[in-house]
């Protein structure tokens, strides 16, 4: 497992986050989500952020994936600036850039497994066939099935088809084992797993599941709005092994 | 305030653009209900206050020439009450701006002010007993013609020329429709009802000691039929040309054809308007329960009844409704008000019987609250119903399966985005197809009102190109022979002279019989012509009788069918008349048969009761001013101005009509566009959001939406045209009488206009759309819980 990502000590990051604050304005009152995050990501990792539900990592998962802007401090993706881009920037730069998948899948229902994938292929600049995105997370036989008729981690594995079919430089999953099973959730990890190593992508995970950070390059340690510590594992363990 | 409430009141709010346009369409049927209600009702009570308050007759009946003494005769028929001999003759006015009018001179009684026929005075004042020399005008004519007490007039009445000083004006309920003979449409400027002194028209006409006219009250429990009858008995002998009860008076007739479109109208309208509102609401009930499941569930968890669940949706319909039928209160009662005042105006009313009748609006909103009931009641049924735990987890995904539409998706090429828009449509082929109704429904009024405007415009262009093509049309005093024809060939500016003949009659076939003026034209003639409704003509046959469809159907014969005749002049013949044509006219119902044909059964020679003129360009006035020093011509009438009268009286009345039923239509059109544009987003917020996450712009998300919308206005506009010829089609039917008959005819501008504004309403509304989708928080749309 030496994959290029593990001795990144003097390259360059991809993501680069200084100063990071994140105030939500409730009715009257100010919650501050992040208090000054400072984060560098590098090409080809596997990040795990966890956390417990509240303490800011899916802000800081929204801000890195140009789906919510910081109050304060500097956010950059390459030579993207990500804190004082336009809409239409976000827009462009999630186009080609990234690529999501969350907890709830949010799967088009009116379209099959094939046809929501195609969605993504349809505005990447140069995406994989979308019967290979499917073939890659399992499910090639399973191609003209609307979401209704499939399971909860086969609906997951299509949104991670789906969101990897653009081949993304970096693939963002919010608690994308939330809503399933211990058996189903370890699929999708190794679904995960597999796009990080055959393709390179730089995939972050969030989640409140500590069993999941065994999986990972580097594990972030978020709470109460601020990393609270960077583990780095000597050893990723494969998905298969993971249990909770 | 419960609880409960304040969550109904907090749910209207976040909704209040769609309960907007459902209570906008809840008010416009309450208000379309309210106004043509109350309108109704106010014309029929107040007709029926103003019929019994100038004692208008029951019956009439018209004579040739009976002696004075026959009408004791009458009032001694059993079931007669009451008596009043009249005089009634055709003639002219010299107005003193120097133009012509025609009138219809009726008789006062000389020593005291009319028994039947009372008139209403609007100013000055009635003959005093003996007195001589003297007129009293229809109000109409006298407004439109400026004049009033103390005005000359000359009159020629039966080629003698008098002079007239105006004492009054006045009102009729025999006069309330004045429709001058050969006109269409009643026409203040060139024709008005003059009452005189009977002893000067009746020496005028040539009746002294005699009356041509009869009208009758009857007494409580006369049989009508019996009594005419027995009139017609006594008037045979001395030229009875038919008596009729008051159903069959023109006046009286007119405005009950009126009164029974706008009841029509009223029924017609409301019920489309409530349709809609239903719809939509169940829609948007639908949706919001949908939203609310787990919400229901935490209730029920807590202790809320079903019963309490199900008044809380009632109540938030209830407040949309409740609103809605109030606003359209308030505007119907105004609107009825200003309707009722028009069509009283209209009809010259001295007095109007309105009311706001709570009645009418207790009913507009029952009905309302049924439409909702019905609208809502399924949606509101399935909260109710639907057990806690179930209810507190998410909706399972919406259901696809593929369908016979996916093989035809399935080609490659096919963009994902028509993917979603056909799929959610086909998946809702119900939802779908009721919003496209509602889009269809408000094209459809906009054609129907295009189409009222198209049917009188092309009415008076098959009229005046096609069948009346005079210049002038000149009807003398009595029937007259050759040389009246050989002088108005003389005169100067005179091209071409077109005799014609016409005679009272009453048509039979059996037991069925029909009074009308039997018309004899010339085969050939250029200048009136027998022409169909479509603008085809169908010659007059030598022998035969040409029937309007209208009479033949009232007759119940056909073509071939043979109609008996009763001629009331002259020898008073009696002329069996095979049946050549039909012909289908729109205005009153005709026989027509040639001159020559008349003439021979009459036995009096070659006679014609008037001529059509065609003249020299500009010669019109000239010719007019000759004729009118001819005694024996009663009028002459010039078709331009005739043209121009009947096209400004059409304008008049339909401008305000059309734009009220237009604007009806965009409320409908609007509030069903805005709601199925809601409905589309709300449903759709997650698949619009997911998009953009993947990359897809705000504007890229959008199309999706106004895909959706666009396939929906798409299928309205055939769909909307077909309903705008089915409304045109029965409104036509609905005013088509023994009077008056509407083709239907729908130019392209009413289609083009009606597609048109629909369309540019429902862009203009997917526009709005596009910002609803690019204000969403993404975050928010994602995590939440659908």
């Amino acid at each position: 497992m030496a994959s290029p990502a593990r001795a990144s000590g003097d390259r360059i990051p991809a993501f680069e986050a200084r100063g990071l604050e994140k105030v939500y304005r409730m009715g009257e009152v100010d919650v501050p989500a992040l208090r000054g995050v400072d984060l560098e990501l590098y090409d080809g990792e596997l990040v795990v952020i966890l956390g417990p539900s509240g303490s800011g990592k899916s802000t800081l998962l929204n801000i890195l994936g140009g789906l919510d802007v910081p109050t304060a401090g500097r956010v950059r993706y390459r030579e993207h600036d990500l804190v004082g881009a336009s809409a239409r920037a976000l827009t462009r730069y999630r186009r080609e850039h990234v690529g999501f998948v969350f907890q709830l899948y949010n799967l088009v229902p009116s379209l099959t497994a094939r046809e929501n994938v195609a969605l993504a292929c349809e505005i990447a600049p140069d995406p994989m066939p979308a019967d290979e995105a499917l073939r890659r997370v399992g499910l090639g036989e399973r191609l003209d099935h609307f979401p209704s008729q499939l399971s909860g981690g086969e609906q997951q594995r299509v949104a991670i088809a789906r969101a990897v079919a653009k081949r993304p430089d970096v693939l963002l999953c919010d608690e994308p084992t939330g809503a399933l099973d211990a058996a189903t959730g370890r699929v999708v990890l190794e679904v995960l797993e597999q796009v990080n190593r055959e393709l390179g992508t730089t995939v972050v995970v969030i989640t409140h599941n500590a069993a999941i950070a065994a999986l990972a390059d580097r594990v972030v340690h978020v709470s109460d709005g601020r990393i609270a510590r960077i583990d780095r594992n000597a050893r990723r363990a494969p998905a298969a092994e993971i249990a909770w | 305030m419960s609880a409960l409430d304040h969550k109904a009141w907090h749910d209207l709010g976040r909704m209040r653009g769609q309960a907007v346009a459902v209570g906008a369409l809840i008010a416009s049927a309450m208000a379309v209900w309210v106004t043509t209600v109350l309108t109704e009702r106010a014309m029929l009570r107040t007709r029926d206050a103003y019929y019994a308050r100038q004692r208008f007759a029951d019956a009439f009946a018209s004579v040739r020439r009976a002696p004075e003494p026959v009408g004791a005769r009458l009032a001694a028929i059993a079931g007669v009450a009451e008596v009043e001999t009249r005089v009634i003759w055709p003639g002219r006015l010299d107005l003193p701006d120097g133009r012509r009018a025609r009138a219809m001179f009726v008789s006062l009684p000389d020593r005291a002010p009319p028994r039947l026929n009372v008139l209403a005075v609007r100013a000055g004042r009635l003959p005093l007993p003996g007195e001589r020399g003297v007129a009293v005008l229809t109000e109409g004519f006298a407004v439109a013609n400026r004049l009033g007490p103390g005005d000359a007039l000359g009159a020629v009445v039966n080629g003698r020329r008098t002079r007239l000083r105006v004492i009054g004006v006045a009102l009729s309920p025999e006069y309330v429709y004045a429709v001058g003979p050969g006109m269409l449409f009643p026409d203040d400027r060139s024709f008005g009802v003059v009452w005189a002194p009977r002893t000067d028209l009746a020496e005028a006409a040539g009746l002294d000691g005699a009356f041509d006219a009869v009208a009758l009250r009857l007494g409580p429990g006369a049989a009508e039929a019996d009594v005419l009858a027995a009139v017609d008995r006594v008037l045979e002998p001395w030229g009875g040309a038919g008596a009729h009860g008051r159903r069959d008076q023109t006046s009286h007739r007119y405005l009950s054809d009126e009164l029974t479109q706008l009841r029509a109208l009223a029924l017609v309208m409301p019920a489309i308007f409530l349709g809609i509102a239903a719809f939509l609401l169940s829609v948007i009930v639908s949706r919001l329960v949908a939203q609310q499941r787990p919400q229901v569930g935490m209730l029920k968890a807590l202790g809320y009844s079903d019963l309490a669940l199900a008044v809380h949706y009632a109540k938030l319909v209830g407040a949309v409704v409740a609103a809605g039928a109030a606003a359209g209160a308030v505007g119907g009662a105004l609107l009825g008000r200003g309707l009722a005042r028009m069509y009283a105006e209209f009809y010259r009313f001295p007095f109007l019987v309105y009311a706001d009748a709570p009645a009418v609006v207790a009913s507009g909103a029952a009905l309302c609250a049924l439409a909702a009931l019905v609208g809502v009641a399924g949606a509101v049924a399935r909260a109710a119903r639907l057990p806690p735990a179930e209810a507190m987890r998410p909706e399972p995904p919406a259901a696809f399966r593929a369908t016979g539409l996916d093989r035809l998706l399935a080609r490659p090429g096919v963009p994902p985005a028509w993917r979603m828009v056909l799929r959610n449509l086909s998946r809702r082929p119900v939802r779908a197809a009721l919003s496209a109704l509602g889009i269809a429904s408000g094209i459809a009024v906009i054609v129907l009102a295009g189409a009222m405007q198209d049917e009188l415009r092309h009415l008076l262009g098959v009229y005046f190109r096609d069948a009346r093509r005079e210049d002038a049309i000149v009807v003398f005093s009595e029937a007259s022979g050759a040389d009246a024809l050989t002088e108005l060939r003389a005169l100067p500016g005179v091209r071409a002279v077109e005799p014609f003949r016409g005679v009272p009659a009453t048509l039979r076939s059996g037991p069925r019989r029909h009074r009308t003026e039997l018309a004899g034209l010339e085969p050939g003639a250029r200048l009136w012509r027998l022409v169909d409704a479509r603008g085809r003509e169908v010659p007059v046959p030598p022998a035969g009788v040409v029937l309007s469809s209208q009479l033949a159907r009232m007759l119940g014969v056909g073509p071939g069918d043979t109609v008996l005749a009763e001629v009331h002049e002259g020898r008073r013949p009696v002329l069996a008349l095979p049946v050549a044509a039909l012909v289908d006219d729109f205005v009153g119902v005709s026989a027509t048969v040639s001159r020559a044909r008349l003439d021979a059964a009459l036995g009096d020679g070659p006679r014609a009761s008037g001529a059509l003129l065609a003249l020299a360009p500009g010669a019109g006035p000239e010719v007019e001013a000759r004729l009118a020093e001819r005694p024996r011509v009663a009028a002459v009438t010039l078709g331009e101005e005739l043209r121009r009268s009947m096209e400004a009286v059409i304008g008049r009345f339909m401008g305000g009509v059309v734009a009220v039923l237009a604007g009806f239509a965009l409320v409908l059109a609007g509030g069903v566009v805005y709601n199925a544009a809601r409905v589309a987003h709300a449903e759709r917020q997650r698949e619009l959001a997911t998009l953009q996450v993947l990359g897809f712009t705000p504007g890229e998300a959008w199309r999706i939406l106004a895909g959706e919308l666009a396939v929906l206005v798409l299928l309205a506009i055939p769909a909307g045209c077909a309903l705008g010829l089915g409304l045109a089609t029965l409104s036509s039917r609905l005013v088509s009488s023994d009077l008056f008959r509407l083709p239907v005819v729908i130019s392209p501008g009413t289609w083009a206009r009606a597609v048109g504004v629909v369309c540019a309403a429902s862009g203009l509304l997917v526009l709005l759309a596009r910002r609803w989708v690019g204000d969403v928080d993404l975050v928010e749309v994602l995590k939440a819980r659908e």
